[in-house]
């Protein structure tokens, strides 16, 4: 059987001079477990029932929320990051990495979290924006962040303020995968334009990145991210996981797709089944058998404009 | 063709040429970056996701990652109990990190099938979290050319090591940190995140009788 045996694996991201004989919070050690949570999914948990859940179903990290973005979305208001206790208890009811999220800009609930011991910052357009010119400085953090994006330009903004890991934006509590694919694809075909310009080109691309030239050189050499690349926002079936991981994502997070569905925890595993096997279309299909109704999802085109999440962050 | 001091010491499978194929477990983890420096060295590197491909190689790395889901994917697809008939049989294998758990007979609290290889104790996070990960120099066991810069994330500890087993590192605490058992490798750390392709050196020369 061949169906798995593919020999180009796409390589990880270049890696970095390492730090002193004794150190912390390196480059190294903050883009290095993003490396090792490739070829896994991050579940969206608001209890630590549903982290067991997640955990039991083989995901590699669980992002701690009050809501999930379904929620949020349908809730209304302000979202802001959630309650210190709840994820304190998700943190202790599993072993596996948790991360948690902090508005735009706010800079105090990263430290917070921080103090909370979090594994990983998302620096999230999911929660309402609380600086609307300053993302985070996440270099000056001990935790690693990462950030969402809609485009090359996006993503290299947030690396170059320290984001660690990158996820394409997509439209988080939709249950729609369109905007996830639009993300994606406008990420990986803008770095594959980068290789056929000179170096002219490429300082043009600087200055509209707004980031470093040697950032811009560094993808064009490599083409791809200096960090791990995931998909996010819309992922509710198998095909969904496979579709971005067959595109290019490393890896996915998946939010409202599991727990709006009829059975999350078999959906969760056959999510998690598919990420890895995202070439064995049999595979695919046996484990997307009778998994039960998909969250209902939503049409892009029903979000009123202001309601729109991905927007935010620049 | 191949660039390896060692290349010839694990006899290729089927094959007239001396470049070794290695595996590396491509289920979940830094799978591509063990493929890399494998490749950088001039070995094969081999991404393995199902039980038959074991056959075909001459040694598997075990990734970093999260021991949980790789330990629930590969028991999903059968890779267990193939990859015990391979060790066995005598072909090396090595974990790094969560790898080094995955082949542990011993991880209190793991409520996950492993591998069950070595015989030692891994206790896992056993520093803490991320914020508590670190890199440290090492002094490897029989290791020439100075001490080996070591990455260790959400790392693992070697809490007990059976009869039969060696250690290869400790930290200046005395923490065991790498341990081999005949063919059989386990690190708390990733070298694969180093540009120092000592270890990986070491894992191809296993198979030498």
């Amino acid at each position: 059987m061949s169906t798995n045996d593919r020999t180009n694996v796409r390589p990880g991201p270049a890696l970095p001079a390492t730090g002193g004989p004794n150190s912390t919070a390196t480059w190294t050690l903050k883009s290095g477990l993003a490396r090792m949570l490739k070829g896994g999914v991050i579940m969206d948990v608001v209890t630590a029932e549903q982290a067991r859940i997640a955990e039991e179903a083989g995901a590699v990290a669980v992002m701690a929320l009050e809501r999930v973005p379904a929620d949020i979305r349908a809730a209304g208001g302000v979202a802001r990051m959630s309650d210190p206790q709840k994820i304190i208890e998700i943190m202790s009811a599993v072993t596996i990495p948790v991360m948690a999220k902090c508005r735009i800009g706010h800079f105090v609930e990263a430290q917070v979290l921080e103090a909370l011991g979090v594994d990983y910052v998302d620096e999230s357009e999911v929660l309402t924006p609380a600086d609307e010119q300053f993302h985070v400085q996440k270099h000056d953090f001990k935790v690693p962040f990462v950030c969402g994006a809609r485009d090359l330009g996006e993503a290299l903004r947030r690396i170059n303020e320290g984001a660690a890991m990158i996820r394409s934006k997509g439209e988080a509590g939709t249950g729609n995968i369109v905007e996830a694919v639009r993300h994606l694809r406008a990420i990986l075909t803008e770095i594959r334009t980068l290789a056929g310009l000179k170096d002219t080109g490429l300082d043009a691309k600087a200055e509209e990145y707004r980031v470093p030239v040697e950032l811009v050189r560094d993808v064009a050499k490599n083409q791809r991210l200096p960090v791990v690349l995931f998909c996010a926002g819309g992922i509710a079936t198998p095909a969904d996981a496979a579709l971005t991981m067959q595109l290019g994502a490393e890896g996915n997070f998946v939010g409202s797709g599991i727990y709006k569905s009829e059975d999350p925890a078999r959906r969760a595993k056959a999510i998690v089944e598919a990420t890895t096997h995202f070439n064995d279309a049999k595979l695919i299909a046996e484990v997307s058998r009778g998994l039960g109704e998909p969250m209902r999802g939503l049409s892009l085109e029903t979000i009123p404009a202001g309601e729109r999440l991905a927007i935010r962050g620049w | 063709m191949s660039k390896l001091p060692h290349s010839a010491s694990l006899a290729s499978k089927g094959s007239a040429t001396t470049t070794p194929r290695i595996g590396v477990l491509g289920l979940q983890g830094d799978f591509s970056e063990h493929l890399t420096t494998l490749r950088g060295m001039g070995a094969q590197g081999v991404d393995v996701r199902r039980p038959e491909q074991l056959d075909d190689i001459d040694g598997l790395i075990i990734p970093g990652g999260e021991s949980t889901t790789i330990g629930k994917l590969a028991q999903s697809y059968g890779i267990i109990p193939k990859l015990r008939e391979r060790a066995a049989q005598g072909m090396p294998v090595w974990g790094t990190c969560a790898g080094a758990i995955f082949l542990a007979k011993d991880v209190p609290g793991h409520p996950h099938p492993l591998a069950e290889l070595m015989d030692i104790t891994v206790e896992r996070n056993a520093f803490g979290r991320q914020i508590d990960s670190f890199e440290s120099d090492i002094d490897v066991e029989g290791m020439a050319g100075g001490p080996f810069h070591a990455v260790f994330i959400r790392a693992p500890k070697i809490t007990r090591i059976g009869p039969g087993v060696v250690v290869l590192a400790r930290l200046s605490d005395g923490t065991v940190v790498a341990v081999r058992d005949g063919t059989l490798l386990a690190t708390s750390f990733h070298p694969e995140l180093t540009r120092d392709e000592r270890f990986h050196r070491l894992f191809l020369s296993l198979g030498k009788g």
